[in-house]
């Protein structure tokens, strides 16, 4: 299919600062995608903004103008809404609108402010991508939710506690010398393991964090990019979007991800690759073992054997496929509705190589980014190939 | 909110009913995939003649968690214990009491009930030990 250069990315550094406001964090991140492009706003066609919890963060709804009119654009806007795969969808939706032919410059990426509100209120608002009768009435929470998924996994396949928080020092440390991410800070298994239990199996350094944050990309058509001398270094080669049923109570599986399977399957086929000719990956980590869920769905490892990875060095900066180069959201920040649109700007940078972990990757050429909602019943895969 | 102030859930409140009245049920398509309500189609065939069955005495438990940070609708109960059952060919989710937390485990036979949310006082499924 035709392929759609990213024209520039930009993102703010994810973190606590709980006064931002979303349209100003999105306005952060369009303006360093403006730079980035060398694209002035006045020529962006449409708008597709990423955003789960406005209503309950920020009593804020209608988000896609606004967050246009804040990116300093007149012209369609959507706000496009899939629990954590929001920006994700939105930069899918962009593709599309270029591959269609009918627009040549799409901003895309989204904003989420999260901790103006505190734990509990944010639990409950997070948990709002549950469903609200049979999940959330029961005292379902994410973690919980992913706590079953993981329990469920090691009943059937084995792996332990341990396995769970490599991965979590490994996105730790991927995060260290990145200056956007929420946590620039090394842990230690140990540190892991003794952390507070938020829900068995899960302690505290198991989850992505609450994060405030914004991330954008521009997506231009060929022709736009030929006619203007932008000479773009990577594009959009491949997408693909799935969904699975809302409660996992009502999955075929509890310790695997079929929308994440058949996403996966649509973006390969898209991109006319296979999962072995990914170089890097930015996947879904919000608990561990999502990192887990995700390296398996795509493709990279067998059902079960994506939960040694990490702790076998496979999956580390320096592994055969190092996966979640930008400290994942577990080290990166977890704001939901940019974190789609901030995996498209930090493996931009990471293919391009003007990113702080590009030289892991110096040789990469293809990479994929995971984007998953809720408990993946929402699921965007994206492949990113390098072109110039 | 007291229970007779709020507004029903349609299917949600009607299988909460039958389960108090000893006659809980489940939604079955002709395929034989069953479902919780409300349901108007079978998600999987796109079936619409679904029928209530009543639901097996005694599910298993497939998965389980101790839940110690809750939102506020929970603050008062935490810690918990949520778990996903089987019953027949429907899964439910709900939080298993009558037992020590610790000793919950997946292939647990229970029993399914209505209780009662501490912190709210909203209804809620629950499984005990059967």
């Amino acid at each position: 299919m035709t392929r759609v250069p990213i024209a520039g990315v930009g993102m703010t550094k994810f973190g606590k600062s709980g006064e931002r406001t979303a349209r100003e964090m999105f306005a952060e991140a369009a303006g360093k995608a403006y730079d980035d492009a060398g694209i002035a706003p006045d020529d962006v066609d449409e708008v597709y903004y990423g955003n789960f919890m406005g209503e309950i963060a920020e009593q804020q709804g209608h988000s896609g103008p606004l967050a246009a009119d804040a990116a300093g654009v007149t012209a369609p806007a959507t706000r496009i809404e899939s629990a954590c795969a929001s920006s994700g969808a939105a930069v899918r939706h962009g593709v599309n609108r270029i591959r269609n032919g009918d627009v040549d410059v799409v901003l895309v990426g989204g904003a989420e402010r999260m901790t103006n509100l505190s734990t509990a209120d944010g639990t409950a608002g997070l948990a709002a991508a549950a469903d609200a009768l049979w999940e959330v009435k029961a005292g379902v929470t994410f973690p919980g939710a992913y706590s079953l998924m993981a329990n469920r996994y090691f009943h059937e396949h084995g792996g332990s506690r341990e396995d769970l928080a490599n991965i979590a020092v490994k996105n730790h440390d991927n995060a260290v010398e990145n200056p956007l991410a929420q946590f620039q800070m090394e842990i230690d298994v140990e540190k892991v393991l003794e952390a507070p239990t938020v829900c068995s199996p899960f302690g505290l350094f198991d989850c992505s964090p609450m994060s405030d944050g914004g991330s954008a990309a521009l997506l231009v058509s060929e022709d736009y990019a030929d006619d203007h001398g932008l000479g773009p270094e990577v594009a959009i080669t491949g997408t693909g979007q799935n969904g699975d049923r809302l409660a996992l109570q009502d999955r075929v599986s509890m310790s695997r991800a079929p929308a994440a399977e058949r996403a996966a399957e649509q973006a390969y086929a898209d991109a006319g690759i296979g999962p072995d000719d990914v170089d890097v990956a930015e996947v879904h980590d919000c608990f561990t073992i999502a990192e887990v869920l995700a390296i398996e769905a795509l493709g990279f490892y067998e059902q079960g054997e994506g939960i040694k990875a990490a702790t076998n060095g496979e999956t580390t900066i320096d592994g055969e496929l190092p996966v979640n180069l930008s400290g994942g959201l577990k080290a990166k920040g977890h704001p939901v509705g940019a974190t789609g649109g901030a995996q498209i700007s930090e493996l931009t940078k990471l293919l391009r190589g003007d990113h702080v972990n590009s030289d892991a990757v110096s040789d990469a050429e293809i990479g994929l980014t995971h984007n998953a909602g809720g408990t993946v019943a929402s699921c965007v895969v994206n492949v990113l190939e390098v072109i110039a | 909110m007291s229970d007779d102030d709020r507004v029903r859930d349609n299917g949600y409140d009607d299988f909460l009913d039958a389960v108090e009245e000893g006659e809980p049920y489940y939604l079955e398509s002709p395929s034989g995939n069953g479902w919780l309500p409300p349901r108007q189609m079978d998600p999987e065939t796109g079936e619409r003649d679904l029928t209530e069955e009543p639901l097996p005495e005694t599910g298993e438990i497939l998965t389980s968690t101790i839940t110690n940070v809750a939102g506020p609708s929970f603050a008062d109960d935490a810690p918990f214990v949520v778990a996903v059952a089987q019953f027949g060919p429907v899964r439910i989710t709900g939080q298993v009491r009558g037992m020590d937390h610790e000793d919950v485990d997946i292939g647990q036979e229970v029993t399914i009930g209505v209780g009662e949310n501490e912190t709210e006082g909203e209804r809620l499924v629950v499984f005990e030990p059967a």
